[in-house]
């Protein structure tokens, strides 16, 4: 430790201003604060600050995403024995999956983390933490099936257009992982959606009775064809996760786990989190008594928590920070919204299966006429007690 | 009766080296100092010159723009130093003490029977005046306003902090003579802010004043969150604010007819052996007031609480303001994956270190490591948790950076100083310098509006 302290020390004139090496800076300085926590002392001001930074907080969301990460990758092995037929043991299930997901993950952190440390390098600053939650979450959301190009192309259009070009980490105006997604479901259509892209097959043929679709596609199918059928997935399986769906969406439970850490650490608004659920909620039962087809009158309302990403979108989507509502009291509003159009957009609308996506950078755009509303009663608060 | 305000807000940072409550005398200091940098918005001019002779009581140096605040000496002695800064910036007016101090003269009396110029008179001449401070803006009191009300805070809630009721038990008389000249001072009334779960049996005995107790973590114990709970400001309105070691200075200044500053420092901080209470005079020389030696080389001092005080070095001279010595671990190391290890000896507010398996009660060891790299704006929700205020932090402090001075008044600038607002920099996980960013914005203020 002390040697690699020294040798880091030893290296470091080269990348200051006039070393030769001066050109990789921001990428020398980003390794060197991932290895140790600076020297920096307080200068002006309080003279102790808490021990968090935001590579901790960032780190603890990536902690909050492994079990679902883990149970998605189990899921996709699960998946692809279901669907060719084949009996595996436990770890041969994850193992498949944990080899379908790696090279996803690699690849959308490759990319990102380069686009990174290049603007990084063209502005001169410091590299900032933000993907590394970004990185995960993006093939977290993307079907098991998503080309790795197309991983590739949606990390560098959502990084550079999504987040560079507003000046970086903490200026973004939607949620950059969500923007990769909704990248790809609209430029290519038929590599995101239908029944082939759930499924990892690995070459083998599926049997015959094998359909890769979705709960949520299937719900969806009942406003057509008048009869509610989910397929042969009891709610148990949608809770635990055993159900096609995007890689890391799948298992409530895991998501749930995930919950609790964010909570628990004091990381991800536990508001935004009950607010979605309680506006779901409300659209949901409304449509469970006064709903005109099946979908909205044979599936109880709690059916959308645990199919599709709700549940995930609900506790790591809808509670990124920076594209939030970031009034405490803009919060409620926020997530009550963002439950009551993803359920609509769910329901009445059988083009997008999927209304979390949609329903989130709807409200990531409303965030701050959201907050402005809430400022402004602070205001008109303060008025009227200088008033009185 | 007094009514019991309930906050909830708020921090307590479990430090390490509380103060024991024992009392010492400190070693009579070789120089003391008044040093302008201790009143923001100061701009100084000198009274004496370097090789003058002073009695506790005459001036150093005066407000230039309200020339009859006076900053006055606490001792007898020779001006031996005029330190300057960048632009010859004054730093530092240091006075060589006599070993016996000579007082300059006041008038004595009975607040009671003075009228309010005569008190006003009297503080601006004798230098007590500037023990004063003006809400909004947190600056010294203006001689030619008459506050709306004039409120106290009895308890300070910043880690480690001088206890009051303690330090000023012998006190009541002089807090006494002291709360009448206020209350001569406004057409208003004289608040003491109590801790709910304390006796209070010296401020709870004072008359003719308002009490109101307050509970809850830090800055419970600020008074700019218990103005903001009793009467919020106002644009327009002036408060003005003191201390209560100050108040009992302006009791002896009424009793005895002289300047005696004296001053109880609590000395605090993990690497002290033995943290506990000194009595000694404002603007005393740090090195008198500490009672053993420390490592000033891998320690910082500093004048006040750790939230809001001074660095200073091991021969330079307390704040004007401070009651409270810290010394703190000088944090200027490397630590390898620092932010990925569970962190269990890490206190930290939010639950990231997994400091919080241990006991409540626990204290904690804390340096001046920054823990980081400044970043943008990111989490939300953090500083509203520490600020128990109808106030939003960041969109204040946002429209500060930018420059807006109606949002600023909007949001509420004349109702905070640093100290209200600290907590926030403590927590914030972008390292933002908060209270710098504050300062800024009433800088602007003062010099827009007036």
């Amino acid at each position: 430790m002390k040697a690699l302290r020294n040798w880091i020390d030893k290296q470091k004139p080269q990348f200051e201003k006039g070393g030769k090496l001066h050109m990789f800076k921001s990428v020398f300085g980003g390794f060197e604060t991932f290895l140790f926590v600076p020297n920096h002392t307080t200068k002006i001001g309080s003279h102790v600050r808490d021990y968090t930074d935001l590579k901790r907080t960032m780190s603890m969301v990536v902690l909050a995403l492994i079990p679902a990460l883990l149970v998605g990758m189990y899921n996709i092995g699960y998946q692809h024995n279901l669907a060719v037929g084949a009996t595996a043991s436990f770890m041969e299930t994850f193992f498949y999956g944990f080899l379908r997901v790696l090279p996803a993950i690699i690849v959308s952190y490759g990319v990102g983390l380069g686009v990174e440390f290049v603007t990084a390098q063209l502005k001169g600053h410091e590299i900032h933490e933000g993907f590394l939650v970004s990185g995960l979450l993006i093939p977290m959301v993307m079907p098991v099936n998503t080309p790795l190009w197309m991983i590739a192309v949606s990390v560098a259009f959502s990084v550079v257009f999504c987040k560079e070009v507003f000046g970086g980490t903490g200026m973004n105006i939607w949620n950059p992982a969500l923007v990769a997604r909704a990248f790809l479901f609209f430029a290519y259509p038929s590599q995101m959606s239908g029944e082939s892209v759930w499924v990892s097959l690995g070459g083998e043929k599926a049997i015959d009775a094998f359909s890769g679709a979705t709960p949520l596609a299937k719900a969806a199918e009942a406003v057509t064809t008048g009869t509610l059928d989910l397929g042969n997935f009891s709610p148990m399986d949608a809770f635990l996760g055993f159900i096609p769906g995007s890689i890391g969406e799948t298992s409530t439970l895991a998501i749930l786990i995930g919950a609790v850490i964010l909570i628990w650490t004091g990381i991800g608004s536990w508001k935004i989190m009950v607010s979605t659920v309680l506006g779901a909620s409300f659209v949901g039962i409304l449509m469970n008594l006064f709903g005109s087809n099946p979908y909205m009158t044979d599936m109880p309302f709690w059916y959308h928590f645990i199919i599709g990403g709700f549940a995930f979108g609900a506790v790591f989507m809808a509670t990124d920070p920076v594209s939030a509502a970031q009034t405490e009291k803009g919060k409620w509003y926020y997530g009550f919204i963002i439950g009551v159009l993803a359920v609509i957009i769910r329901v009445m609308n059988p083009a997008y299966p999927e209304g979390m996506m949609l329903a989130i950078l709807l409200m990531n755009t409303f965030a701050p006429l959201i907050d402005h509303g809430v400022v402004s009663g602070n205001i008109k608060r303060r008025l009227k007690r200088a008033k009185a | 009766m007094s009514n019991v305000i309930k906050l909830k807000k708020g921090l307590n940072i479990p430090l390490q080296g509380e103060a024991e409550k024992t009392m010492k005398k400190a070693s009579p200091s070789q120089t003391y100092a008044i040093k302008p940098t201790d009143f923001p918005g100061l701009t100084p001019k000198l009274s004496v010159k370097e090789g003058a002779t002073v009695k506790a009581g005459s001036p150093l140096f005066y407000d230039k723009s309200n020339p009859e605040v006076k900053f006055t000496s606490p001792v007898s002695g020779e001006v031996v130093a005029v330190v300057r800064g960048e632009r010859r910036r004054i730093l530092e007016v240091v006075v060589k003490a006599d070993n016996e101090i000579v007082y300059e003269e006041f008038q004595k009396g009975s607040p009671s029977s003075l009228k309010r110029e005569e008190i006003k008179e009297s503080l601006l001449t004798s230098g007590l005046w500037p023990m004063l401070k003006m809400r909004p803006y947190g600056i010294v009191a203006r001689p030619a306003d008459t506050p709306k009300d004039i409120f106290i805070s009895c308890f300070d809630s910043a880690p480690l902090a001088s206890d009051y009721e303690f330090v000023l038990a012998e006190e009541q008389k002089h807090f006494q003579v002291g709360i009448d000249a206020l209350s001569k001072l406004t057409d208003g009334s004289v608040h003491l802010g109590l801790p709910a779960d304390s006796s209070n049996k010296m401020f709870g005995a004072i008359q003719g004043v308002k009490t109101t107790k307050f509970s809850g973590p830090h800055p419970a114990g600020n008074v700019g969150v218990q103005i903001a709970h009793i009467s919020p400001i106002n644009k327009g309105d002036i408060y003005w604010t003191i201390a209560p070691q100050d108040v009992v200075n302006i009791g002896r200044l009424f009793e005895k007819g002289i300047y005696d500053a004296k001053r109880v420092i609590a000395l605090t901080g993990s690497p002290l052996k033995s943290p506990e209470y000194v009595e000694t005079l404002i603007g005393a020389n740090i090195s008198s007031v500490m009672q053993e030696s420390i490592d000033a080389e891998n320690n910082r001092i500093i004048s006040g609480d750790v939230l809001t005080g001074t660095q200073v070095e091991i021969d330079g001279h307390m704040s004007f303001y401070s009651n409270q010595v810290t010394i703190l671990p000088e944090g200027n190391y490397y630590e390898m994956f620092g932010w990925a290890l569970p962190g269990l000896g890490k206190f930290s507010p939010s639950r990231t270190f997994f400091s919080w398996l241990g006991s409540k009660a626990r204290k904690f060891t804390m340096d001046t490591n920054f823990h980081g790299e400044e970043r943008a704006f990111v989490v939300t929700g953090e500083y509203e948790k520490v600020l128990p205020m109808d106030i939003l932090p960041v969109q204040l402090f946002k429209s500060i950076l930018v420059n807006d001075i109606d949002k600023m008044e909007q949001l509420g600038i004349y109702e905070v100083i640093e100290e209200d607002i600290a907590l926030c920099e403590y927590v914030c996980t972008s390292k933002i310098d908060i209270q710098k960013i504050l300062r800024d914005g009433i800088n602007t203020m003062i010099k827009e509006l007036g």
